[in-house]
Order: C-alpha cells, then structure tokens, then sequence
C-alpha cells in the first residue's frame, strides 16, 4: 500500500515517525495534565554528566579555553563609574570540532544513535548545529543529513546559511535546502520515515545533557583561574538549549551564578514570512526564536523539550544586530579573536551588563563561534545592504529591525536593554493552562512554578489574572 | 548536457501555495515551497529537464536539473567602511593615538 504523503497526512503520523526516529517514548513522563516529570525525561538518557564528558572526548570535543577579555574589560571600566566594570572571560566554544559549542549537543545524541544501531543521523538546523552532527557522524561513520531553511522565493539564501551548507557538505553530510516555512518540519518528518534515521534534534534529553559538560567546565576553569566563582553566567538564546544545559552543569558544579538570557532583537520582524526572511542580518541567537521558545519550549520537533529556559533564567537582556557586529569587531580589535557575530550576543550584553557590577565581580560569556566566508560582519553588513537595509554609524536605540542597522559611534553607546521576565513567566503559564479543559491540579501548579523560577503565589495570581 | 554520474544541483517543489500549511503568513503562502537537493545524475539530462540523482546518503530524488558541477560563491562581502571606522575608533579610545 502507498503511503499517503499529503501535509495532513504526514503531520497526524507525527508522534509514530518521532517515537521510532528518537527512539524514546515521551508518554511515560506525562502526568496527564500539565506537568509532566522533567527530570526524569532528563535522568533517561542513562548517560550520567561523566559518561557525556567521556563520550565528548572520545570525539575532541570540550576543554576549550576560558579567555579573559583584559582589554574589553578595560574598556568597560573607562566607560563605568568609579570602582564599576566587572572582569569579563569568553569561553572559546569555538575551538572545538566543528566550530561551536553546539557539537556537544550533538555527540551524545550520535554516540546514542550508533549504539542503537540507526543507519545515520538527521537534523533541521540553518544554524551550527547541522555543521556539530555532520563532525559527530564523520567520526562515527554514520551518514547524516542536514535539511535547511535557506532561501527565500526569490532564490536568494542568507550567506551565513549558505556557508553552513558547506560546512556541512565538508564534513560530508547530504545537505537538502528549503524555501522559508514551518513546513520543513513536514519535510524532515518524510525524510525521517524514509531513510530510518535517528533525528538528531536539538531538544530530546541527548542535546541538552551535553551541554550540561559546558557549564560544568565554566565552574571548573573559573574557579581554578580567578579563585572563585562566577558572578554572572550570559548565555545568547535562542531555543532555549544552550543556557538550559549550561545552567544544568553550572547547577551541578555546586555553582549557582546569575544566569543572563541575551538575544538579538528582531522585533516586528515575522519568522516564517518569505519577504522578511532576508530583511534579518541574524539567523539564530534572536528574539524571534528566544522569546517563542521561552514561554513555551514544547513547540519543537519534540513532544517534550529538554530545553526549558525559564526554569533557570534571572534575566533577560536584548542588543541590536548594529552592537552585535560592533562587538565582533571589538573582539578582534581589542583582543586579536576574531569570531562570528551571532556567538557574540552574549558579549554584547555583557559589555553592557558589567558596567553594573563592581570591578571584582565576574561575568563569563560562555561562547564563541567560528567565523568565515558569509558568516562574518563585512558578509552578512554587505547583503543587508544589498536588501534595503540601511548601515550607519550612530545610536543603536534608533535601529528598526528589517529597516536598519546602527553600529554604536561610540562604545558608551552600547546598551542591553532588560526584557520583563514576570511578563513571559505568565505567558508560559497561561499558555499551559490553555493546553487542558480543565483548572490546573496542585501538581501542575507546583510544575508550573518550576517551569518558570518562580512561586506558587506568583502561579496562582497569573492563572487568576487570566 | 550533463552527463550520467556528473555531481548536479536539482529543485522541485515540495508543497504548492494550495497544499502549505494553514499557519504560514499571507506571503509565505501565496508562493510555494521549494527544495534544493545534490546528488549524482543517474542520466544523461539537459539543463533544465527532469533529473534523478543519487544523493551521498544514497536516497534517489528527481526533480528539475538546475546547477552542472554546483560550487560556492560565497564571500566576505564588500568592503564595510562603517566596521572599519568603528574598529580602529574603539582601538583609539582605549590604547590611545588618533584614527587616522
């Protein structure tokens, strides 16, 4: 009988092609309302935080360095008042394998998939991470395909996806691109039925787990360089996976920071529209993946996303795509490391953060990427010009996403703005009370307020105010 | 005309505008969507004209040849004298000395 490929069709199969493509069963961590058990969702990879560093090493990945960032500091001190501008460290996440911190995230999920016995290894990734699961299956001699959203209707591609594309092809994946849509996951679920792959997504347990070895090693290093621990923790997000894990390892080094969320912002700039799509100089570490996924984690190609942000979020800053690329340029000048830009939203926010704080306190920035062709400022600055994008000097207040692009004129003119966390904490919860027919339980209430760092009165009174 | 296991680029479309998801945006939708996939030619084809590929994975997809031998063009871009201006400012105002 031939199957019924049709949109409709293939989405209702949905739960059946993900249960055998991850091969988890995501039923047994449900409560039937609401809540549902993380921790054991996180605790059924079997993999303990030793086993995934073991596993990581065995691909050479991790033990990157811990960089502190003397002249950027200094430069935050000369911008602070008096005894203000804390000491500012970059984890150079992208000394590992394939170039970012994301190939943690993939390993574990690979090394699974070979023991399983899976054929290969599929990802729906634009970004670093299809570049993590082609490096992990080279290694481990599995096939891997990459499918991106790359092009709008015009044909045109991004350049930073277009240079991921070949990243991957290097590392010998199969890389299928798309036209802007959510239907790619539509695509990816066809492929996943076809080829019986293991779909390496970015939310199972696997993917979060390892990055949980990142925040282990920030507590290790920073504690063996300066003596003690870090103040702050700023994490660029955009899924949600990257500070989720690195909090989990921070968590689990006894090391307990201030955890910061920084993102690009995009505001009024529509993800899944055709004309917008190149309108964007950022492809991922924006708030229109960051705030989505935030208040609410499972509308990813899992039925339960590891990846839950708000659980270990204390704040949320936003900076313009100008201070971004501003910051990569500091980087490079002021520090001899040039990397790429989307890596260094954490840094932008930082800069701007550390001015608050006092000269001996600590802020780690807990990744870079790599850079190159397509996935540099001058690349991704030219093609937003070519888009209609106007590129000036001048404040970045004034940027409008999808209109302009503002450099700040001056380093003092670098500002993160806070995002109001008690906003998006009644967002995630009003959203889940919308997901059952009846009242919340005590249990979900009690889930709720983990979900979201917060309390049960605070729970109470936004289900109230709803 | 590329030949029987020539490295090709082909393009087909996966859902037209009618078949897309209700969920997408008006533009979104009033176009189709598109794929790009390389692979291996399994016959002689003509740009243009209907090709099957064997891809590096070994799945075999048709759809029309649009690319003989694909290669990437991408670049740094144009020079950007605002990232310049801003770079060798920054380097000023910390270490001292004019910009120019």
């Amino acid at each position: 009988m031939t199957k019924d490929n049709s949109f409709s069709a293939v989405m209702a199969r949905k739960s059946e092609i993900i249960r055998a493509a991850v091969g988890v069963d995501y039923k047994q961590f449900e409560s039937g309302s609401i809540a549902f058990d993380y921790e054991k969702m996180m605790a059924s990879t079997g993999y303990t935080l030793v086993d995934v560093a073991e596993i990581q090493r065995g691909f050479a990945i991790g033990n990157t360095p811990l960089i502190e960032l003397k002249n950027i500091t200094t430069l935050v001190r000369k911008l602070s008042k008096s005894g203000l501008g804390a000491r500012i460290f970059v984890k150079d996440e992208a000394a590992n394998p394939s170039g970012s911190f994301k190939v943690r995230r993939a390993a574990t999920s690979i090394h699974h998939a070979k023991r399983m016995g899976y054929p290969g290894a599929l990802s729906a990734t634009s970004g670093n991470y299809g570049a993590a699961v082609a490096s992990c299956c080279a290694k481990s001699g599995l096939k891997c395909i990459v499918v991106q959203e790359c092009y709008d209707s015009r044909g045109v591609g991004q350049p930073e996806i277009i240079e991921k594309a070949r990243k991957c092809e290097a590392l010998g994946a199969e890389v299928v691109q798309l036209s802007v849509g959510p239907e790619l996951f539509y695509t990816v679920l066809r492929m996943l039925e076809d080829t019986g792959y293991f779909n390496a997504s970015l939310y199972t347990a696997f993917g979060i787990a390892g990055i949980e070895t990142l925040g282990y090693e920030v507590a290790q290093q920073c504690r063996m360089q300066t003596g003690k621990d870090p103040d702050v923790v700023v994490c660029t997000n955009a899924g949600g996976g990257n500070l989720t894990g690195s909090a989990r390892g921070l968590h689990k080094a006894n090391c307990f920071p201030t955890i910061v969320a920084a993102s690009v912002n995009l505001k009024g700039l529509h993800m899944a529209s055709d004309t917008q799509f190149n309108k964007k100089s950022f492809t991922t570490g924006h708030t229109g993946f960051g705030m989505p996924f935030s208040t609410w984690p499972d509308r990813s190609d899992v039925p339960r996303s590891a990846a839950r942000p708000l659980r270990y979020m204390d704040r949320y800053m936003t900076v313009n795509q100008g201070e971004v690329f501003y910051t990569t340029e500091l980087l490079a000048r002021l520090e001899g490391i040039e990397r790429g830009p989307a890596g260094n939203t954490s840094l932008a926010a930082a800069i701007s953060l550390a001015q608050e704080l006092p000269e001996d306190a600590i802020v780690v920035v807990q990744e870079t990427e790599y850079t190159g062709a397509g996935k540099h400022g001058s690349a991704q600055l030219s093609f937003a010009r070519q888009n209609g994008i106007k590129v000036s000097l001048g404040n970045p207040k004034d940027e409008i996403a999808g209109e302009s692009i503002v450099l700040p004129a001056h380093p003092s003119l670098l500002h993160a703005v806070d995002v109001d966390l008690d906003h998006m904490r009644r967002s995630l919860i009003t959203h889940a009370a919308s997901t059952v027919d009846h009242a919340p339980t005590e249990n979900d209430i009690a889930f709720l307020a983990e979900e979201t760092k917060s309390n049960e009165a605070f729970v109470r009174e936004a289900l109230d105010q709803q | 005309m590329a030949k029987q296991g020539d490295w090709v680029r082909i393009h087909s479309i996966i859902l037209t505008p009618e078949q897309r998801s209700a969920a997408v945006p008006e533009d979104t939708k009033s176009v189709p969507l598109e794929q790009w996939t390389k692979g291996y030619l399994i016959a002689d084809t003509m740009l243009g004209g209907e090709a099957t590929v064997t891809t590096r994975t070994g799945r075999v997809v048709s759809g029309t040849l649009v690319d003989e031998t694909p290669h990437y063009s991408h670049s740094f871009g144009d020079f950007v004298p605002e990232l310049q201006q801003a770079g060798d400012e920054a380097f000023a105002f910390l270490f001292g000395g004019s910009t120019t």
